[in-house]
């Protein structure tokens, strides 16, 4: 069974991803060839079936809201690419 | 040769002052220098650092501190480059992570601090966890200590090779789909996947977050369940981590199996199983018989889903946990125009070919308009595949099936056809999808080459316990666990030897 054709660049832009042409050759062609094999799945009637999005049946798990330390500033910055004032740098967001 | 022993053994040693940690230490370094060019089973290695948290150990012994309330005072441990300790590098086997340093410990680290462990080096790995080989590692595949030609296994395969080839006396990693066992069971060692909310995740990176767990890959079962222990229990910083209190679990362990039943599943012995395997899977059965554990067949019938389920599901949450590798804040940079150019053109350079493929495969899974097809099928499926396994352990207190399919792969064999990898996982990733505990313990070698084996054990929710019982009892009945993979001779100059081929590159010690 074949799986639908893909929107390659609409998906690329979804994942923030820039990808080479040959890339993008590359990984469309294995994505086919793997939403192919996805396609079993459907050979199940899931329609009466819950889905389990987690195995472990915990619910609502809440602490005492309290102040406690954190993360230190400076260390909150040790891996920081580009860094002023104590800040993070990031490209102009507002022309 | 402190660096061959059990952490039992070397406990042992340490309090009865035979030895001190720095020498044990010392020896794992060592093993290190002489096994690693070749094995490269490290992707980076403090080695001042680690004397000096042996030296700390040591001078904590001669203040009297007890082995009962530091269960590892002393014991060189060995952790998958996934896992956070304070001031170590931690790449997750990527370029994207390169010069990452860690600003905290996760939970697993404090609790092994705690114990008195020396925790040192960083253990290779796929890139975030994601691969069956640790070839997708950035820094360089390893290679299996059993055959140079061969690849570990993985995700976590530093980790295995390390374990396997006396670099460490034992070490922790991650399994999402299998990448504890899996490789535990090419390199010969045991490998131990608890129960999802049994360890706390808190500073383990993640991929997919209602799969992981971190486990102990150790030289014997007696040393998994130590390590379990330590390890285990509920933390107010993952709210997944379940408040069950922790059991002893060495005090499980025991020689036979009277009134224990074994669950063996027809579906876990299909088509495409290596001869060897079979036949190694079949022996172990009559051991466990022999041992007086009583063998049940049972039906775990939607086993051939979970190839599929496990992938779209994986792959969704690595989508969505991966989004925080956008150049702000950490790691890897690539300038851009705007904000938009920067994340495409950072993770474009920063990410792999398997991770590229998996946030693809994942984002697409989530998109709108095959979302109810595809991730929202797989969960349904995942249920199918929970029930299937709730229900057999209504019988059976624990299941046995291979571990893989085959033995250690060729180095390159797999790399071109994802597909291919990742069918081979279809005996492990059922384990995570239901969310029940899974261990690897070896069973054997193939004929020509000699290649380890291992046998998985599965048991309920929270049942560590069982398994390990039936494991340690195996492992005791048989003397697989004891062959050692063989040690490299220095050359008559002193020379390290070198791989056979072109191997990666390596990454320095801190700050590069």
């Amino acid at each position: 069974m074949p799986a639908p054709p893909i929107d390659f660049h609409h998906l690329a832009h979804l994942a923030r991803l820039s990808l080479t042409h040959e890339e993008q050759e590359r990984i469309a062609a294995q994505l086919g060839d793997i939403l192919a094999y996805m396609e079993t799945l459907k050979e199940l009637d899931v329609d009466a079936i819950e889905p389990t999005a987690h195995a472990v049946p915990l619910v609502n798990v809440t602490r005492p809201d309290e102040v406690r330390p954190s993360l230190d500033h400076a260390e909150a910055l040790w891996n920081a690419p580009a860094q002023a004032n104590g800040l993070f740098l990031v490209p102009r967001i507002i022309e | 040769m402190l660096n061959r022993l059990t952490i039992a053994a070397l406990a042992e040693c340490l309090s009865r002052r035979e030895a001190s940690s720095r020498e044990a230490t010392l020896a794992c370094l060592n093993e290190v220098r002489r096994r690693d060019p070749v094995l490269h089973a490290f992707i980076s290695l403090d080695a001042e650092d680690a004397l000096a948290q042996a030296e700390a150990a040591d001078a904590l012994r001669a203040q009297g501190a007890a082995q009962t309330e530091k269960p590892l005072l002393g014991v060189p441990i060995a952790v998958k480059d996934v896992i956070a300790v304070r001031g170590q590098p931690l790449t997750c086997g990527s370029r994207m992570l390169a010069g990452f340093r860690s600003p905290y410990d996760s939970t697993v680290a404090e609790k092994l601090k705690a114990a008195g462990a020396v925790l040192f080096g960083r253990l290779n790995m796929d890139e975030f966890a994601m691969g069956s080989s640790t070839e997708n590692s950035a820094f360089g595949p390893t290679r299996n200590p059993w055959d140079l030609t061969r690849v570990p296994g993985g995700s976590s395969g530093g980790a295995a090779a390390a374990v396997a080839a006396d670099e460490c006396v034992a070490a922790l990693g991650s399994d999402t789909g299998g990448s504890v066992r899996q490789p535990a069971a090419f390199c010969g060692v045991v490998g131990l996947k608890p129960t999802y909310g049994r360890v706390s995740r808190y500073g383990l990176v993640a991929y997919a977050s209602s799969l992981d767990q971190i486990g102990p890959l150790t030289k014997d079962v007696r040393d998994a369940a130590t390590l379990l222990e330590v390890i285990s229990g509920p933390d107010r910083r993952d709210s997944t981590s379940v408040p069950h209190p922790v059991p002893h679990y060495a005090a499980a362990l025991r020689d036979d199996l009277a009134g224990v039943r074994i669950g063996f599943a027809r579906e876990y012995l299909a088509d495409g199983l290596h001869p060897d395997v079979r036949r190694a899977i079949e022996a172990a059965a009559q051991v466990l018989q022999g041992l007086g554990a009583e063998l049940r067949e049972i039906s775990l019938p939607h086993t051939k889903y979970a190839i599929a389920a496990y992938y779209l599901i994986a792959s969704a949450e690595a989508s969505a946990n991966l989004a925080r590798y956008d150049g702000v804040r950490y790691g890897a940079r690539v300038e851009g125009a705007s904000p938009i150019e920067m994340y495409g053109a950072t993770r474009g350079a920063g990410f792999g070919a398997e991770v590229k493929r998996r946030i693809m495969l994942g984002t697409y899974a989530l998109s709108s308009g095959y979302y109810e097809a595809y991730y929202l099928r797989a969960q349904k499926v995942r249920t199918l595949i929970r029930q299937d396994f709730l229900r057999a352990f209504e019988q059976v207190d624990s299941i046995l099936t291979p571990v893989a399919p085959t033995p250690a792969f060729k180095l390159g064999e797999k790399c071109d056809d994802p597909l291919a990898m990742y069918l081979a996982d279809i005996f492990t990733l059922s384990c995570n999808l239901a969310g029940i505990c899974g261990l690897s313990v070896p069973c054997g070698f193939t004929a020509d080459p000699c290649l380890p084996l291992g046998l998985q054990l599965l048991g309920k929710p929270f049942g560590e316990e069982a398994i390990l019982r039936v494991a340690h009892a195996y492992e005791q009945a048989t003397p697989w666990h004891g062959e050692k993979p063989p040690r490299p001779n220095l050359a008559r100059d002193g020379s390290l030897p070198r791989a056979p081929t072109g191997q990666g590159i390596r990454v320095t010690n801190r700050g590069q």
